[in-house]
């Protein structure tokens, strides 16, 4: 295989892993708090559309990409009103802001069907790009640097920083930290306007990065592939990263075996590789885990003040 | 009491605190002075954790005033009673499972220095009052009496004025109570005032040196409890006289009914303990004890007898020679083995569902309340009233919603639907666990009643006081394998507490810290 080629299929792996990391990261933050949002496949699609009708209207990827943090932490806190201070219940509630998501992202995209949108560049100086290897380094969408930092920056909040240790004991144990004097609910509504504010900067890289077009439904799922990589990581960002890139690489062969004409299965089938590989990796992880023993012991549970 | 020029380190003026429908506290007045240990006393439901978490700022008070060292205060939150130098250790330990000591420890201090020079002071805090605890251990690794150490480390680096603890010793081994009582004085002597929550009254004689009683939200006595026998300390507590026991059985036990041999089962990963090789026999008319400290295979030995967990046993479990391994709970049940966990809420019963479906869980097949598949709902009524009525459990009704009982009631109707199935063996986990000492004697007297009529009873329990009460023989479990059984008759409670906390043999006391250290390295860290 040429090293060209090679390097195309890299970068792509790059590319398709990025969005699933960077709302991957953003459900993780969401779920150490103790708060499970099912919502990810809506804030990413209503990022999605915002970003693209922001680029197409200002001409500036980056507000593109802005707007859609903002509209999808705006979506995300719908659902923490809903769960934190009413009580509701977190998976209803998070399915309902998918299915809502996807139903607005429809009705604001319709005009934009059709359309294309100014994209981002590369950040680094074209001389850098020249060489496969080079490119394979400097080539890429300035969002795959960003997924990359993003983990470091949510491991070390998460293990060394002060609010990370509080935002982790929120998860562990809510009445625990209640007792002691932490603001439980004021961690939880921090947490899930990150993890919406990173879902919709993951929804915005589809339309303005991998394609930079609108369609309904454009995310494709994609965002319950991020939600159950939390599970795969085991809640760990560093595992993240792997689970991301691992998926990254299947959806790459799904297209690949398509671009190459490989017709030993039907196309539909290639095209659920990734969520069979999803079902089958939930599956094992927790065979051999027992039910996933780094969860965090209050997730998906409701808080309430003790009396 | 005469005026003294030091104003006390707390006075509590007049606090009251109602919820809907009940006065949690009335007009409660009392005063702790610098380097005090001072008891407040009460049953369950008598308002003394609404009254600590008033003064810890956890809950505000409608009416009154607290005085701090002679300075009217309001306490807002728990941040501002820790500011002016309250610190608390919980009874249902405020601790984080899945996190190191040490990050348990900054949780609880409000500016933690970094982490480096935390570390050190913790050291520094372990050594000077002789506690032994590794900041980096995982919370989950640890034993309870470790677990509480966390606790008041925490509490300590804050240099308190007044330390509350909330019933702290309920899960300790005789020596850690000790050792607790060893600090608690040391920090009086250096001037901190402790409030102290118990309902075991002899602790109280020997610890402290003042005490209120509270009774149903209001203040019904202060004494000295030096002065005062435990008797007499308990009949303030209830406001009546107190029931003794009625005699034990003679000790002229019957045949042996019960007999478990080599029991061997896993441990629930991650966290769980396994069962190595337990074997005991109990006789009829028989009370059997098994003592230990919480996390060492009593959930695990009650759910491999009651046969709630059947994966990868071995060993034999017999009632009256028949053979019980290896069959279902309901086959069990069936047999005449009854059995009651340690959980009331979620595990003995069902919080959400009323008495009279509770009562069809366990008793459906030797009561006859269901057949046939169909449930025989007037039966399971009846059945339920006669335990209400039998075992005076305070509820509206059969139709009552179990998690509307306070825990003392749900106790007794829990096993009081035990034992009035009229089983052959009973199987019992903590069978007093936070319940008040009239409902604790009574629950006490019905197993001893059912012991009489020829039953074997095991009695598995945290608290040993209750064991030597009520039993015959009691052993001893630790890591999951049990101890010679010993007669409770002239028995040594130095000896079982130092098998509960894992020596076995005649080794010194002295070398207890450093032998449980090295008990505990052998239990397998989980991959993390």
């Amino acid at each position: 295989m040429n090293l060209d080629l090679l390097v195309a299929i890299l970068m792509t792996v790059a590319g398709a892993a990025t969005p699933l990391l960077i709302a991957g990261l953003g459900e993780l933050v969401v779920e150490k708090s103790g708060v499970l949002n099912l919502g990810v496949e809506g804030m990413m699609l209503i990022g999605a559309v915002t970003g693209f009708a922001v680029a197409t209207s200002t001409g500036i990827p980056v507000l593109g990409a802005l707007a859609a943090m903002g509209a999808a932490a705006a979506a995300s806190m719908i659902f923490a009103v809903l769960v934190l201070t009413l009580m509701a219940n977190q998976v209803a509630t998070g399915l309902a802001l998918t299915i809502f998501g996807t139903g607005v992202s429809a009705l604001i995209g319709a005009p934009f069907v059709g359309i294309t949108t100014p994209t981002f560049g590369t950040i680094f100086p074209e001389a850098l790009t020249a060489s496969p290897l080079l490119r394979l380094v400097f080539g890429h969408s300035p969002l795959v640097y960003f997924g990359l930092i993003l983990t470091v920056a949510v491991a070390w909040f998460l293990n060394r920083s002060r609010a990370g240790l509080i935002l982790r004991a929120v998860g562990e144990s809510d009445s625990a930290a209640h007792a002691i004097g932490y603001p439980v609910l004021k961690v939880r509504y921090l947490a899930i306007l990150f993890g919406g504010a990173m879902a919709g900067l993951a929804g915005s890289y589809y339309s303005l990065v991998l394609t930079p077009m609108w369609a309904e439904r454009l995310t494709a799922g994609r965002g319950w592939i991020a939600i159950a990589l939390v599970v795969f990581a085991s809640w760990r960002p560093g595992r993240m990263l792997a689970g991301a890139y691992l998926f990254g690489l299947v959806i790459t062969m799904e297209l690949q075996a398509k671009a190459a004409g490989f017709n030993m299965f039907a196309p539909e089938l290639l095209a659920a590789l990734p969520y069979l590989a999803t079902i089958a990796v939930l599956a094992i992880i927790s065979a051999a885990k027992r039910g996933g023993a780094n969860a965090p012991a209050c997730l998906g549970k409701p808080f309430r003040a003790a009396a | 009491m005469t005026a003294t020029a030091v104003s006390p380190r707390l006075e509590l003026k007049g606090i009251s605190k109602r919820f809907p429908g009940v006065v949690a506290n009335d007009h409660v007045s009392f005063q702790v002075p610098a380097g005090a240990i001072h008891a407040l006393l009460g049953e369950n439901g008598a308002g003394k954790s609404t009254l600590v978490k008033i003064i810890y700022g956890v809950q505000q008070a409608d009416e009154g005033e607290i005085v701090f060292d002679g300075k009217p205060v309001r306490i807002g939150s728990p941040r501002e009673a820790r500011s002016l130098g309250i610190g608390m250790v919980f009874q249902h330990f405020s601790l984080f499972e899945a996190m190191t000591v040490l990050e348990n420890i900054a949780l609880g201090m409000d500016n933690p220095p970094p982490r480096r020079e935390l570390e050190a002071r913790v050291r520094e805090v372990l050594a000077s009052y002789g506690l032994s605890l590794d900041p980096h251990r995982h919370v989950h690794t640890l034993s309870v009496g470790e677990r509480q150490r966390i606790e008041i480390v925490r509490a300590l680096l804050q240099q308190p004025k007044l330390l509350i603890m909330d019933e702290p010793t309920s899960v300790l081994t005789p020596q850690e109570v000790e050792q607790l009582f060893e600090t608690l004085r040391r920090l009086a002597s250096e001037g901190c005032s402790i409030l102290y929550i118990s309902h075991k009254l002899h602790e109280i004689k020997a610890l402290c040196e003042s005490a209120t009683i509270l009774r149903g939200g209001k203040v019904v006595a202060s004494c000295d409890p030096r002065e005062e026998s435990a008797r007499s300390m308990a009949e303030l507590m209830i406001g009546g006289s107190l029931k003794d026991l009625s005699q034990k059985s003679s000790g002229a036990a019957g045949k042996e009914r019960f007999v478990v041999s080599a029991l061997s089962a896993p441990g629930e990963p991650p966290f769980g303990t396994s069962l190595k090789e337990v074997s005991f026999a109990v006789r009829s008319g028989e009370i059997f004890g098994i003592a230990g400290v919480a996390g060492n295979g009593q959930n695990e030995l009650l759910a491999v007898i009651s046969g709630e967990d059947a994966a990868g046993i071995s060993g034999s479990i017999r009632l009256d020679g028949t053979e019980l391994a290896g069959l279902s709970v309901g086959a069990r049940r069936r047999a005449g083995l009854a059995s009651s966990p340690e959980e009331r809420n979620g595990h003995a019963a069902v919080p959400g569902m009323s008495l009279a479906d509770n009562a069809l869980l366990s008793a459906r097949s030797r009561m006859g309340l269901a057949s046939g598949g169909v449930i025989r709902a007037k039966a399971a009524r009846d059945y339920a009233g006669r335990v209400i009525e039998a075992f005076s459990v305070k509820a509206t009704g059969p139709g009552a919603a179990a998690g509307s009982l306070s825990g003392g009631n749900l106790q007794k109707f829990v096993m009081g639907r035990e034992i009035m199935q009229d089983p052959a063996v009973l199987v019992v986990s903590q069978p007093t666990w936070g319940v008040d000492a009239g409902a604790a004697s009574f629950i006490r007297q019905s197993m001893i009643d059912l012991a009489r009529q020829g039953a074997a009873v095991v009695v598995v329990s945290q608290d040993l006081d209750e064991l030597l009460e009520l039993c015959d023989r009691l052993a001893v479990i630790n890591e999951g394998r049990l101890s010679e059984p010993m007669d409770v008759k002239g028995i040594s409670i130095e000896r079982v507490g130092l098998l509960m906390g894992g020596i076995h043999g005649g080794q010194a006391a002295e070398t207890r810290v450093g032998a449980k250290a090295e008990a505990h390295e052998r239990r397998p860290e989980p991959a993390l």
